[in-house]
């Protein structure tokens, strides 16, 4: 309830504030409007769904190499101090400081903004992968080890599931920057997407209404994205990886 | 009667430090041997060795006669209770080392060991709504269920509350005396070991030596206030070095 009357005394008063001050931004009502004409124009869902197609390839794509390489590193001493400060080295490196080479190598389109945001979500993954498979409980592997079990049904039955609550974590956070780098991706790489949308609107005539429209969109569409990783958290088999119980 | 876990002149020395040092020890099929000796002397290493999960620096451990190379289902260790796996339930901690049975010889081995350990109705509880000492019964019934001819317990009470660990003892034996497996127990709790071995053995500080081994000449249930179980247990303690005062 208390959020619902924060956002509605924050709406009043970004709605005074322009009437005071014109011209500062595009007041609530004509945002709401902006988001009309998206929709009457079709552009929202295309937008909204242009985005999400690059965000789901480049993260799922992430999570497929992540993991394979992640068990590799995580549990192969050697091959993870032989790679990891290659893997310090890329972790500061901004994922939008890939767009020049993504742009070289796959010019101007989707695969661009997919490899970026693929770029952007591998590296939370990987090193969250390897460090959760480095704090696994001695005890448990050797439990594990104890019952002869095949390597294979090691890495289903134990390994992974020790990982998934770290993992999931990760996969929250991997999903936010991937987001965050699909706008960015979006506003030089390709011609369609809320990030585009919000570049658009600005070169095309000033729209300020269609920038907030588009930030609001971002905004809302991460929200929900956030809420439904989370409920991966609450699965009975990972409950046991998380403080509050 | 016939050796079954059979240590030989075992030295164990990691990097500089002695840790065991020629510790020469039998086990008889069917027996409950607990190891005791001072905090940090070298007990676990010893089960380590015979379990698998250790190479001794020299000597040599053997099983059924066979030198022991490895971890091996047919005789699984009990750890304290955080060895059971969070992300499975009861039952699927019991059937853990089934992965090879046929499903229906996994139900029924998954519904014996649930009531032979106590845990009817919560076979799909998982660990964290469950109490130390049903933790500490999954465990147990986990190790029971591929049907090892040798259990090792690596201080697997020590977790646990008073009250608890007594109750854990008894159930202990009890299962002891319808599964009959050899026994390794290690417990830095001498009463602890007079309650439930036929023989304990005294290891002495590091570089641990055994001390003295103690055949335990009270048949069970054991009355903890008759003579001869004081007799024991002063005679440990006194070997020990330690005047049973406060």
């Amino acid at each position: 309830m208390l959020p619902l009357i924060v956002i509605a005394v924050l709406l009043v008063a970004w709605h005074i504030a322009v009437i005071l001050r014109p011209g500062l931004i595009p007041g609530p009502l004509k945002v709401a409007r902006a988001i009309v004409e998206l929709a009457e124009r079709g552009l929202l869902v295309k937008y909204v769904v242009a985005s999400l197609f690059r965000v789901t390839w480049g993260y799922l794509g992430a999570l497929t190499v992540a993991l394979p390489l992640g068990i590799f590193l995580g549990t192969t001493l050697p091959a993870d101090l032989a790679v990891n400060p290659i893997l310090q080295v890329l972790r500061p490196i901004s994922p939008l400081a890939w767009i020049p080479i993504a742009i070289l190598w796959f010019g101007v389109g989707d695969v661009s903004a997919i490899f970026l945001i693929f770029i952007a979500s591998l590296l939370p993954l990987l090193l969250a992968i390897v460090n959760a498979l480095r704090n696994i409980d001695q005890v448990q592997l050797r439990a594990s080890r104890n019952f002869g079990l095949p390597i294979r049904q090691r890495v289903v039955r134990v390994l992974l599931p020790a990982i998934l609550p770290q993992l999931i974590v990760a996969m929250r956070i991997a999903l936010g920057v991937a987001w965050l780098v699909v706008v960015a991706a979006e506003m030089i790489a390709v011609n369609s997407g809320l990030g585009f949308l919000i570049v658009d609107a600005r070169n095309a005539g000033d729209r300020y209404d269609l920038v907030i429209a588009g930030m609001f969109l971002i905004g809302v569409i991460g929200v929900v994205l956030d809420l439904l990783m989370r409920r991966l958290e609450r699965l009975d088999s990972v409950r046991w990886g998380y403080a509050s119980e | 009667m016939k050796a079954k876990v059979r240590f030989s002149d075992i030295n164990v020395r990691i990097g500089t430090i002695d840790i065991l040092e020629s510790v020469n020890l039998s086990v008889n099929e069917g027996e409950f041997v607990c190891i005791v000796g001072p905090s940090g002397c070298g007990k676990t290493t010893l089960l380590n060795i015979a379990g698998g999960f250790l190479q001794q620096t020299s000597g040599e451990a053997t099983i059924d006669g066979v030198p022991v190379d490895g971890p091996d289902r047919r005789r699984v260790f009990v750890f304290q209770e955080r060895g059971v796996f969070p992300w499975l339930t009861v039952e699927g901690n019991i059937s853990f080392g089934l992965f090879d049975r046929s499903e229906e010889e996994r139900r029924k081995r998954i519904d014996y060991y649930v009531q032979l350990v106590g845990l009817r109705g919560f076979e799909n509880a998982y660990p964290r709504e469950l109490s130390g000492g049903m933790k500490q019964r999954v465990e147990v019934a986990r190790a029971l269920a591929v049907n090892p001819d040798v259990l090792f317990l690596d201080e697997p009470f020590g977790a646990l509350d008073s009250i608890t660990r007594l109750q854990m003892r008894g159930e202990l034996l009890r299962i002891w005396q319808t599964e009959r497996k050899t026994v390794l127990f290690v417990t830095h709790d001498i009463e602890e070991s007079i309650q439930l071995a036929d023989r304990v053995v005294v290891l002495s500080a590091r570089p641990a030596r055994i001390l003295t081994e103690v055949a335990i000449d009270i048949p069970h249930p054991r009355d903890l206030s008759s003579r001869r179980y004081l007799e024991l247990r002063d005679k440990i303690f006194s070997e020990i070095g330690l005047a049973h005062r406060v």
